[in-house]
């Protein structure tokens, strides 16, 4: 199952929706805290709910605030790449981009991308989690307790 | 620090270590870190990290939330890590504050890897800046900031020190920070602080006096120091002063240009806190100084920790003293408080005011006016006294209804320093109760004669002040004594060691005007105060109003001595200090109307309360116990 597992984890790395960070967070989790990244990935989505809802309505206003988008999507960016989500990242760096050329449209459409990429990556990663808590504790160096 | 395990922040990973692992050797395990952003997936990855890196975390989400933490708790936290932005407060903002306040290193990050952002932060003093997402690496060095401005530090103090006298020079060490535990106490062993300093700073602490000096490292900015540094870059204009050009004329041996050019940035942050000064806060001090004064008083609970902690004067602080020497015409400070206290000395007054507050009321009600003094008064101090008196001591007199005191309880500001000064217990069975609580903003009465302690409690509530209602009355005197020894040794510490370095500093420049603490201590919050007063409480001396209390207030010194010392408990035994405050009472109390000329030159801008006060450096620092 560990296999599987392995498997699963470096598609998702080829595939681009994960990238080092990601290994950096599982390099924190030790036998206290087993779960570490799948709690680190529940809280993301818990709390990047609203910040997606903010950015949501400051699409629909017109004329567009890109100084306040930019800043949403600073916010964004940084909470996803804290985690390694690395395609969402991608699309929070252009959206931003967007912004500083005042492209309402380009915002808009990249936007979409976004929460498509959004929602993917939490479907895989649900996945992910469910099996690895089935393949129960991996070995792992454990920090001396 | 401690190496103990923080019940909040822990978690069970942190469990790998225990207290009695806590040894030199585990440096930096241990390292208490603070760490603010307002996204919980980034807080909650990096507490994580750092609790790996055997850190101590403590997190939060916004930046006051750590102001708070960091204000109340002086000597808690070794390094900080703010996120950029943040939506109550811009981090770098933060970083200010904390810098001037707390003077502790702060580490900014953000995913925002943009060059302007970066030289921002280097602008605004940021040890680092770590671009997210924050890898393990990065977190595990961090403590390279620490040591890093401890080791300046006490260059800079060395070298500023080498001018002076050694005696200041170990005094100075000695103020510093209790968390920075004597590098010669062997008690301090399990202060990783301290083993840290130990192993990097060995061959600098080698030199210097292990036994009773602390290094302090870095520059100090005395009073006279921050007032030859306020006047070259007025002669400059503040536009057009670049530390090149202060340097120069300041034309002091040992001070370079960094040095001036850190504490330019500090006090041009300053000045700009100072314009968003509070207005009641610039009624206390006098109209000059007011605004100088307003951030001070926050400072000053942040100075005085940091002061203690690494026995830099914050910035604030400077600016503090700065005001009051502006204010009070530069008279020559007393040669014997010639080691520079920092602002620091400022902020502690407010502490001590604040704490006085409450007792004051007790005292006054007492049926006496007692001024306090407390601390360290310097003939600065009494000035200064005199100086909050006038704004302080309004509001005390409407509270308090006595008025034969003819000390002037002008703690009302945040004179810590001044209660000191005007403890002439000696001379004067006066009471001057200077609580730094007298700067609380709460007063607003300028008639300064009668000390008002009922005012202070306004402004805090400070446990000192019970001590002082028993110097009310002439008998009483000795009641306060123990009183204050009691709340001295109920430990008001609290890191007031800063103060006594505040107040020598305070005697030295006796020019400040008494108003410039006044402001100081309005703007200290009041909380923080009520912390500090704890302590300082301790230090203000009672006097006795009056007449038969000669001998009395022979004790009564000693009793504020001790009072004070435990205030100042700089590291642990505040008695030691005791030695330099009885120099101090003896001078302070000889004069009977210490007060009322404080008062008077309060209002004049005190100009020769020093003279009066004839304290020659009695303050000196180095019989304190750091």
């Amino acid at each position: 199952m560990q296999k599987q597992l392995a498997k699963m984890k470096q598609s998702l790395f080829d595939q681009g929706y994960l990238d080092e960070q990601f290994i950096q967070l599982e390099e924190l989790q030790d036998d206290a805290n087993p779960n570490f990244v799948e709690e680190v990935v529940t809280l993301y989505y818990r709390d990047s709910v609203r910040l997606v809802q903010n950015i949501e309505q400051a699409l629909e206003k017109n004329p567009l605030d890109f100084a306040k988008l930019d800043s949403y999507m600073h916010q964004f960016k940084g909470s996803s790449s804290s985690f390694g989500a690395k395609k969402v990242k991608t699309e929070c760096t252009q959206f931003r981009d967007h912004c500083r050329a005042g492209n309402a449209d380009g915002c808009k459409r990249t936007f979409q991308e976004l929460k498509k990429e959004y929602a993917t990556l939490k479907k895989k990663l649900e996945v992910y989690f469910q099996f690895a808590r089935q393949a129960g504790p991996v070995e792992k160096a454990c920090r001396p307790k | 620090m401690n190496l103990g395990m923080k019940p909040s922040s822990f978690t069970t990973s942190s469990n790998s270590w225990k207290s009695t692992d806590v040894v030199l050797d585990q440096f930096p395990v241990g390292l208490r870190v603070l760490v603010v952003d307002d996204d919980p997936t980034c807080l909650r990855i990096l507490e994580k990290m750092l609790r790996n890196c055997l850190y101590e975390v403590t997190k939060c989400n916004r930046a006051e939330i750590a102001l708070r933490l960091l204000r109340d708790n002086r000597n808690g936290y070794d390094v900080v890590i703010s996120d950029v932005h943040m939506p109550d407060m811009d981090g770098f903002k933060l970083l200010e504050h904390i810098g001037l306040e707390m003077d502790l290193p702060v580490i900014m990050m953000s995913a925002d890897d943009g060059k302007d952002v970066v030289m921002k932060g280097v602008t605004h003093g940021a040890c680092d800046y770590l671009i997210k997402p924050v890898r393990m690496e990065a977190l595990k060095n961090i403590w390279q900031h620490v040591v890093r401005k401890k080791k300046h530090e006490w260059k800079d103090k060395e070298y500023q020190q080498s001018g002076g006298s050694v005696e200041e020079g170990e005094r100075q060490q000695q103020k510093q920070p209790s968390e920075d535990v004597d590098y010669s106490s062997s008690a301090n062993e399990g202060n990783w602080k301290n083993s840290k300093k130990r192993k990097d700073e060995e061959d600098e602490s080698e030199d210097r006096d292990d036994t009773s000096s602390l290094k302090k490292p870095r520059v100090v900015w005395s009073v006279e120091l921050h007032q030859q540094f306020v006047t070259a870059v007025n002669q400059l204009g503040i536009d057009k002063a670049v530390p090149k050009k202060i340097l120069e004329l300041m034309n002091v041996p040992g001070l370079t240009r960094e040095n001036v050019a850190s504490h330019l940035q500090k006090y041009r942050l300053y000045l700009r806190r100072l314009s968003g000064v509070s207005p009641h806060q610039n009624g206390f001090m006098g109209p000059t100084d007011a605004a100088t004064f307003g951030p001070i008083s926050s400072i000053n609970g942040f100075d005085l920790q940091s002061l203690a902690a690494s026995g830099q004067l914050p910035p604030q602080s400077l600016a503090t003293i700065q005001a009051a020497t502006l204010g009070g015409g530069r008279g020559a400070t007393t040669s014997k408080s010639s080691s520079p206290i920092p602002p620091l000395v400022v902020d502690q007054r407010n502490i001590f005011s604040f704490e006085n507050h409450p007792r004051q009321q007790n005292i006054i009600n007492g049926g006496k006016q007692v001024n306090l003094l407390h601390g360290i008064p310097t003939n600065m101090d009494s000035k200064q006294l005199v100086n909050l008196h006038q704004s302080a001591a309004q509001s005390f007199t409407n509270n308090l209804s006595q008025s034969n005191n003819s000390l002037l309880a002008h703690m009302v500001q945040p004179h810590p320093r001044t209660h000191i000064l005007n403890n002439e217990i000696n001379g004067t069975h006066h009471v001057s109760v200077v609580h730094g609580t007298a700067y609380n903003n709460s007063i607003s009465n300028p008639s300064t004669t009668t000390v008002d302690f009922s005012s202070r409690s306004q402004s805090t509530e400070l446990p000192v002040n019970n001590s002082f209602a028993l110097v009310s009355s002439n008998s009483g005197m000795s009641n306060l004594t123990s009183k204050l020894q009691e709340e001295v040794n109920s430990g008001t510490r609290g890191g007031f060691v800063p103060n006594y370095d505040v107040f020598n500093d305070l005697s030295q420049n006796q020019n400040r005007g008494a108003h410039d603490w006044g402001g100081l201590q309005s703007s200290v919050g009041s909380s923080n105060i009520q912390q500090r007063l704890g302590g300082v409480s301790s230090s203000v001396l009672v006097r006795p109003n009056g007449f038969s209390s000669n001998q009395k207030s022979g004790p009564l010194n000693s009793s504020s001595l001790t009072t004070d010392n435990s205030l100042s408990r700089i590291k642990t035994e505040k008695l030691p200090d005791m030695g330099f405050q009885n120099g101090l009472y003896h001078e302070q109390f000889g004069q009977e109307d210490l007060m009322s000329a404080l008062l008077k030159q309060q209002q004049e801008g005190m100009g020769s309360v020093e003279n009066e006060f004839g304290f020659d450096g009695g303050y000196h620092l180095d019989n304190l116990p750091v």
